[in-house]
């Protein structure tokens, strides 16, 4: 038995199922994540990713099944009060405040902290981020893609979330770009940051991960280490189009 | 020359009423993302408890200012809370109706409790004097208001630009699902956008009357449309647009008034709106936002 499996996962998802009116968009899920771990959920436009993280965040209620942090369960909690609970997401499209200067993004990410600790987190991000730091005093809708999304993961880990969840951060970069955002996705992991990230980008998502889910339409249809399914026939054959 | 001049500084002054009845309107817009048509009558209440005080309970003019500034407040976020916050979800033609019912239910309720009668608005500190610079003569309240106008513009520019709540604004204004998952909470900012609207709507109040001193159930509702008015001109959302629109209206109104007609200055006002739109259709200060891929 190893570790993992003793330790009470930091996050379990049990059964849940979302519906967009009469869409049933998320058709009982289960998944859990450890602590230090980088889960990926991976699958076509469409297969729910986005809505289980949106869902988890509590920018949506599940209709049924039941969402824990740390043991303490946490569906129906508002989306506000999450990143009090430690769980930060760095959402689908950026959505960083465009008319803010980066600085002013990065303090909003830390807007559930108090004042004195703000300073060093700054610091820390600046270098971990040095091309934000050249940036600070510039308005963040000026920036290009990949500073804007090197900027959402930025303020997501400025609240110091005990889980960081990424929705599809490499969407609409170009290919270098999308190296580089997996490349700190690894550094982050290798510093201790518990990730779930959400990819299309299945092969990169693969390669950096410990383990994944496969979702298709509102299920997850396949789970396990991430290296077995990277060479999986029935993964590569639907999504690593080999 | 000299009559040219006063009729300026008599715009100004109108136009700082319509500057701080706009920033009501602007920032709910900008934050709510609501046309708050009720936000006009929250002027009239604030004014009828300035007048309360002042003729009936004997408050200094302070006090009775503060009193409305306070009952307005409670005012708007109880409006807010009881009108609005249902419909959050609701397509914004809702709210809209709704608004506008708020509106007629404050007049109407105004009516009930203090006739149609219209009432003389007493003298305070505010309309006292008048100075003579030369041949001109100015009167307090033109220069208190516009005074006032200066002030609470540097103020709500400091507080949206440097305080945590005035931040949080900025960002519920821009997305407000962002904001949420910063850990705003997005209700209580909106709650605290219309109670800074609706004290601010009572100063306008108590200012509007010490320079038209007729105070009657339906004296928030035109000063109310020219201020959306000139929120529009500005660029609605825009907190320097409000201002730079509210003045600019009352300037235009004055003037158009004196030398071209005194019974179209209003049509000349919105005349202005409509060539400002077709030219620039976010308002002078307003923004299109770009999305950047």
């Amino acid at each position: 038995m190893s570790n993992q499996a003793q330790a009470a996962p930091l996050l379990r998802v049990n059964d849940i199922h979302v519906y967009y009116g009469a869409i049933h968009a998320i058709k009982g899920i289960s998944l859990e994540v450890h602590e230090n771990e980088i889960v990926t959920l991976i699958g076509a436009n469409g297969a729910g990713k986005s809505t289980t993280l949106n869902t988890i965040a509590g920018l949506l209620r599940p209709r049924q099944g039941t969402i824990e942090m740390g043991g303490a369960p946490i569906q129906g909690v508002s989306a506000s009060k999450m990143v009090f609970r430690g769980l930060a997401l760095c959402p689908e499209g950026r959505r960083i405040f465009q008319q803010m200067t980066v600085r002013e993004n990065l303090e909003m990410g830390a807007y559930s902290r108090p004042a004195s600790e703000i300073d060093a987190s700054l610091t820390e991000m600046f270098q971990r981020f040095p091309r934000l730091k050249e940036r600070e005093k510039q308005i963040a809708g000026t920036l290009s893609g990949g500073e804007q999304q090197m900027l959402a993961m930025a303020r997501a880990l400025m609240s110091k979330p005990k889980l960081l969840m990424l929705d599809e951060p490499s969407m609409g970069l170009a290919p270098i770009l999308v190296e580089q955002i997996f490349d700190i996705v690894t550094e982050l992991h290798q510093s201790g940051v518990t990730i779930l990230l959400v990819e299309q980008n299945a092969q990169m998502a693969l390669r950096v991960a410990d383990r994944a889910y496969v979702m298709e339409t509102g299920v997850i249809t396949m789970q396990g280490d991430a290296e077995a399914l990277l060479h999986n026939d029935a993964v590569q054959k639907a999504y690593l189009g080999s | 020359m000299t009559a040219f001049l006063r009729f300026l500084i008599n715009g100004v002054s109108l136009g700082s009423v319509y500057a701080i009845i706009a920033l009501g309107y602007t920032m709910v817009y900008g934050i709510a993302k609501m046309l708050n048509f009720a936000h006009g009558d929250v002027i009239m209440v604030g004014a009828y408890i300035a007048f309360c005080g002042l003729q009936y309970w004997g408050f200094p003019p302070v006090a009775a200012i503060l009193a409305a500034m306070v009952v307005c407040t409670v005012l708007g976020v109880t409006i807010e809370g009881l009108a609005y916050r249902p419909l959050r979800q609701a397509p914004s033609l809702a709210v809209l109706i709704t608004a506008i019912g708020m509106s007629y239910l404050l007049q109407n309720v105004a009516l009930m409790i203090w006739g149609a009668n219209p009432k003389s608005f007493p003298q305070t500190f505010i309309n006292s004097s008048t100075w003579n610079i030369g041949e001109m003569s100015i009167s307090s309240a033109t220069v208190i208001t516009i005074l006032a106008n200066i002030v609470i513009m540097i103020g709500l520019t400091l507080f949206t630009a440097k305080t945590k709540m005035g931040k949080a604004m900025r960002c519920v204004s821009e997305d407000r699902g962002a904001a949420e998952l910063m850990g705003i909470n997005v209700n209580r900012t909106i709650s605290a956008t219309f109670a800074i609207g609706s004290a601010l709507a009572a100063i306008a109040g108590v200012l509007l009357c010490s320079s038209y001193p007729i105070l009657q159930p339906t004296t928030g509702s035109m000063p109310g449309i020219k201020a959306f008015t000139a929120a529009v001109f500005g660029g609605i959302g825009s907190i320097p647009g409000a201002m730079i629109g509210g003045v600019l209206l009352g300037v235009i109104e004055i003037l158009g008034k004196a030398y071209i007609s005194t019974e179209v200055g209003d049509a000349i006002v919105f005349a202005v709106l409509i060539v400002v739109l077709l030219v620039k259709p976010s308002g002078l200060l307003g923004k299109p936002v770009r999305e950047k891929v």
